[in-house]
């Protein structure tokens, strides 16, 4: 009889836990790779391609595949320290040489000189050109991210990178105004 | 237990952590009544001078204002208007210096005032009957009042809470040094402000309003309550001074002991703050229908002669206010917007008062002492007992240092009000406000970055799906009227891919080799090829040494097999013999050397994957192995007559119509016959290791049978290189010629390696000499393969895409290969070291052997370089040399091998008499000397068979 109790006590714990462990798989699902998930978040999303890979998403699958955190030409040195300690790895100077703080930069088109042939609007990753056939293109500033791939496809190089205008919100204290002593 | 509200109401106050008693300085400027200034020569009004966004613009430039006269259009979004400070003329819209510490330039309106200060038309009222809240709301918006306090919060928004407010506290602490502008406006504006405050209770409905204001301002505080006698609901309390009891959140816990939130907001809490000044503001908009054009701000500090308050119109330069109060800047004269706690000195005193300015302070610089030399953090704590809101400044000090974004944050960075009070107290004078202020415009412009970011990235995942959308429509498109194409032709090619793919993996070693050559000829210059053979040359040894381990397992594994293994082996290569015999008259009878080539190296491809199998087969087995590889050989080059012709012509037919297709099938067909060479080299050791084991006959018999097969190998290549000289005379067709005959020629060298092979097999027919004769002898078998190896594989390397180059390169290549294959034997060398069988003879005679094949290699090598020198410069001549070249060193490579040999077989001949004498060391003298005689001998008679041929080349 008491073995009885203790299969029948058994066979319940079983169940509930049985129906825990399967609530759990269902409401704690993860759907990606999660450590692709945290590195796309810490690329710069500017979709330029400059790592080698058609996008951010794609490095972040490399990296998290073991490809070097240095590629990130427009993340500068930050990005490669947040992927450095995120992977647990050794943070290097970035790949190509580039400088540490990227100078942050949108595309504009000049638009006199526009023939309107949608090369750009094709180029352009995230859409942030708008326009139409020989109607003159034009670039949301907003949405442009700086990636460049617009400039090389105009046939007419009427596209500039101009760097981001500093404005009130973006200017930071400058705390090289405190001066600095060398102490030997 | 009280409520809180009884609690407020009997009068009780509170205490905020932290704070600091820094001098007031306020007497300098409270003395007199608030001034007016004279009219400025032009107003520069900045559209945005509050937080949110700026109006839209209503006015152009060239027109004429009323005073009062709005100038933008307030939109959504927080955004609020500018009105016209005085009647005048807008002169100029343009960017210029704000109120901001970096005076970055703002669009701005320029008024020229025409002197009349002439009101455009007000719409007063005397009480708030019949306006409802959202009227009210309506009214302060477009009074365009922003918080006067100093962060410039719009009202409206303040006042349009969604949330209860129980209590409406009026900020009238005015705490920071200095300031005085809430002071003197309570001290003579009282009434207005409790009209203002009304107006707000109207709206809001507090349980009470609470007007704070610090006890050093006993006049304020006395007009104030007399001002709000009338009115119940409105206490007015004077609070212990200390700073910063003026900030929001502390002034919130003093009056009514609530703590706002980290992160939130006083209404969260039911609170409302609101300053006195901004409530003056509204009771004129309200009552008056006065738009917000002027304040009260406070000019003072020692370098002003009159310090006083002034009604300062919105849009005054600094400058204009400064001088207007008398004005002798000191050295290095700071002029700072604000309070000495919290505000910034201005880079220029050509900005204007805004909404938010409530003092321009002009120290000189003993009242306020230049920041000094910011020294090491004592760790002292000051700073966190300062701190009103409880932070730890040092912690913060030491993340915003080393930039660590996240713990800041951690800390509730953003809780600290920027007070100043830990720099105030600190010992080290470390500008500690000034590190959050700068991490926290850091953490700002991160988190704008990602939120950005995170929008690129979904329009970049949205137009990822529209391309894929757009395509699938497209192809639908396409599919519907290509229907009738065949199923079938689709399935046939997936699985062609299907077989392509299955068969990468196994060419991966050649599919390396062809993407080296391919690597080298992309850089072109022969200066890249050195490094690159040293990586073929190591993965050679490697190779070398993995087969030789082989080799030395299957050595292990056959010993013990039984003797009946020579007898069927004999048969089992006589066969095969006959066969290659047949074989080779084939190929030699060919008379389409195109043909002949291709298709010998697919049949040699075939052959060496059948030669493969009965190998594997023979570990097991090794009399059956021995007879089936025969028969498969003999079946190998029976095949190989017949689909010659067939797959030689198909084959040749795509190689050499198109130069470029041609050059990569060759490319493909080198690394096949590359791949087969390797098989062949495999299938070569173990039968060749299959003799030895029968100790007796076999072991002699194979050191002739190899001699001879050595002798026919090198008839065999003799053979070759005539036809490959031959060609290249026309300097034109030469190059292409000489690509041809190289290949031509390595297809050769493969072949003779087979003939070899073969040859090698056949030996037990005398059954009587030495077993280290046989040891030598397999020895030198060995070298003679790696050398052909080794000629050819480096060849295969670097193809020759640029006829002039290639040629060159061509004969580069294989001087180097050829000096790598001797260096390559006198590394093999110790092998011979391994196989004597006899020990005390074997020791002596391998010495021999290896001083004699040093100096043979030597002597090779130095031959060689003279040719290597000679490489053509002249880009014509660049075939015929080179071909001449390739002729030298071959039989320079002969001569090494055909010198070592003899001497070689003539030590082991005395090895063997030594046998009887067993005096080894005595005559191993004269054995050296006769053998350097007899290689002398040697070496001059395949000086002159070389000469001959060389003149037959240049001929």
């Amino acid at each position: 009889m008491t073995l009885l109790y203790a299969l029948i006590a058994i066979g319940a714990l079983a169940l509930v836990f049985g129906l825990i462990l399967g609530y759990a798989a269902i409401k704690y699902r993860v759907e990606s790779n999660p450590i692709v998930d945290q590195v796309d978040a810490i690329l710069p999303q500017t979709q330029c391609g400059q790592c080698g890979y058609p996008g951010c998403r794609p490095y972040a699958e490399a990296i998290a595949n073991g490809d070097e955190v240095n590629k990130c030409p427009p993340g500068g040195e930050a990005t490669v320290k947040k992927l450095a300690d995120l992977m647990g790895i050794e943070a290097k100077p970035l790949a190509g040489g580039e400088e540490a703080e990227p100078i942050k930069k949108v595309a504009y088109i000049r638009e006199d000189e526009c023939i309107g042939c949608t090369k750009c609007i094709q180029a352009c990753p995230v859409d942030a050109i708008v326009g139409a056939t020989r109607q003159m293109h034009t670039v949301i500033a907003d949405e442009c991210t700086g990636c460049d791939l617009c400039v090389e496809p105009c046939p007419v190089d009427c596209i500039d990178m101009i760097p981001v205008a500093e404005t009130k919100q973006s200017w930071k204290w400058q705390i090289d105004a405190i001066p600095v002593k060398q102490l030997d | 237990m009280e409520t809180l509200l009884e609690q407020i109401e009997s009068g009780k106050l509170w205490q905020f952590p932290g704070g600091i008693h820094p001098p007031e300085q306020k007497s300098l400027s409270n003395q007199a009544a608030i001034g007016s200034l004279p009219l400025p020569e032009y107003l520069v009004l900045p559209l945005k001078q509050h937080i949110g966004a700026n109006g839209q613009l209503l006015v152009n430039k060239g027109d004429h204002v009323l005073k009062g006269q709005v100038l933008t259009q307030p939109g959504t979004n927080w955004s609020l208007p500018i009105h016209a400070p005085t009647s005048g003329t807008i002169t100029d819209i343009k960017p210029m210096p704000s109120a901001h510490p970096s005076a970055m330039p703002e669009l701005s309106i320029v008024l020229t005032p025409d002197g009349n200060d002439a009101w455009c038309e007000l719409e007063t009222r005397a009480s708030l009957d019949g306006l409802d809240n959202k009227a009210l709301i309506d009214i302060i918006h477009h009074a365009g009042i922003a918080g006067m306090g100093g962060a410039g919060f719009p009202t409206y928004v303040k006042a349009d809470s969604a949330k209860t407010i129980e209590y409406l506290v009026v900020n009238g602490v005015e705490c920071e040094p200095y300031i005085t502008a809430d002071d003197m406006l309570m001290r003579e504006r009282a009434q207005d402000i409790i009209r203002g405050m009304e107006v707000m209770m109207s709206i809001l409905s507090p349980q009470c309003a609470l007007v704070g204001i610090e006890d050093n301002k006993p006049e304020a505080l006395a007009a104030m309550q007399q001002a709000a006698k009338h009115n119940n609901k409105i206490l007015v309390r004077s609070i212990p001074t200390k700073y910063p009891s003026g900030g929001e959140k502390q002034l919130i816990k003093v009056l009514t002991s609530k703590e706002v939130p980290s992160g939130g907001i006083p209404a969260d809490v039911g609170v409302l703050v609101q300053n006195v000044g901004t409530l003056f503001a509204v009771s004129e908009a309200v009552y008056e229908g006065k738009p917000l054009i002027e304040r009260v701000v406070t000019v003072t500090g020692n370098t002003i002669h009159k310090p006083q308050n002034v009604w300062a119109l919105l849009g005054t330069e600094v400058k204009h206010l400064v001088y207007s109060q008398g004005f002798t800047p000191v050295e290095d004269q700071r002029v700072i917007m604000g309070g000495p706690m919290m505000g910034f000195t201005l880079p220029t005193v050509r900005i204007p008062v805004v909404k938010t300015t409530n003092c321009i302070l002009a120290p000189d610089n003993q009242e306020l002492a230049v920041a000094g030399q910011e020294q090491a953090c004592i760790r002292c704590s000051a700073c966190a007992d300062a701190c009103p809101q409880t932070l730890l400044p040092q912690q913060l000090q030491w993340f915003a240092k080393g930039q660590e974004y996240d713990k800041l944050e951690e800390y509730n960075l953003f809780d600290c009000i920027e007070c100043g009070a830990c720099s105030y107290v600190c010992p080290s004078e470390i500008p500690l406000v000034q590190y959050y202020r700068v991490a926290k415009a850091e953490i700002r412009e991160q988190k704008l970055e990602k939120v950005k970011a995170e929008r690129a990235k979904e329009r970049f995942e949205a137009r990822k799906a529209r391309l894929e959308r757009e395509q699938e429509e497209r192809q639908n498109r396409h599919k519907r009227p290509a229907r009738s194409a065949p199923a079938k032709d689709k399935a046939k090619v997936s699985e062609a891919l299907e077989r392509v793919k299955q068969k990468r993996p196994e060419q991966s070693a050649v599919q390396a080799a062809i993407e080296r050559a391919k690597a080298k000829k992309a850089e072109g210059d022969t200066s890249a090829l050195e490094p690159d053979n040293s990586a073929v040359a190591l993965e050679r040894a490697k190779r070398k040494e993995q087969a030789r381990k082989y080799k030395e397992e299957k050595a292990g594994s056959d010993t013990g097999s039984a003797p009946k293994d020579a007898v069927a082996a004999a048969i089992a290569r006589a066969k095969a013999k006959k066969a290659v015999q047949a074989a080779d008259t084939v190929e030699s009878q060919e008379q389409d050397p195109r043909k002949a080539a291709v298709a010998a190296a697919i049949a040699r491809a075939k052959a060496k994957k059948s030669g493969d199998e009965p190998k594997q087969g023979s570990e097991d087995d090794p009399r059956k192995a021995a007879v089936a590889a025969a028969i498969a050989r003999a079946k190998a080059k029976k095949a190989e007559q017949d689909p010659e012709h067939n797959s030689a012509s198909a084959s040749d037919d795509v190689k050499t119509d198109d130069p470029r297709k041609a050059a990569v099938a060759a490319a493909i067909a080198r690394a096949k016959a590359k791949k087969a060479a390797k098989e062949a080299e495999q299938v070569e050791e173990p039968v060749v290791d299959d003799e030895p084991e029968d100790p007796r006959k076999a072991a002699v018999a194979a050191a002739i049978a190899r001699a001879k097969a050595k002798k026919a190998a090198k008839e065999a290549e003799q053979v070759e290189e005539p036809v490959v000289d031959d060609e290249p005379e026309d300097p034109r067709k030469a190059a292409v010629a000489a690509a041809i005959a190289r290949a031509k020629a390595k297809k050769a060298a493969k072949e003779a390696e087979q003939v070899e092979e073969p040859v090698v097999d056949d030996e037990p027919e005398d059954p009587r000499k030495a077993a280290v004769a046989a040891a030598i002898a397999r020895a030198k078998a060995k070298k003679a393969a790696k050398e052909a190896e080794q000629v050819e594989e480096p060849v295969v390397d670097d193809e020759p895409e640029d006829p002039r180059q290639a040629a060159v390169a061509a004969a580069i290549a294989r001087a180097k290969a050829k000096k790598a294959a001797k260096e390559a034997e006198q590394v093999e060398e110790p092998v011979v070291d391994d196989e004597p069988e006899d020990p005390r003879k074997a020791a002596v005679a391998a010495a021999i052997a290896h001083a004699k094949a040093k100096k043979a290699a030597k002597e090779a090598e130095q031959e060689e370089e003279p040719v290597v020198d000679d490489e053509p410069e002249d880009p014509r001549k660049a075939a015929v040399a080179a071909a001449i070249a390739r002729a030298k060193a071959k039989k320079a490579a002969k001569e090494a091998e055909q010198e070592e040999e003899p001497v070689v077989d003539d030590k082991t001949e005395e090895d063997v008499s030594l046998d009887d004498d067993t005096q080894t060391e005595a005559l191993s003298p004269e054995d050296k000397r006769k053998a350097a005689i007899r290689a002398a001998v040697e070496r001059a008679k395949a000086k002159k068979k070389a000469q001959e041929q060389e003149g037959n080349d240049l001929s």
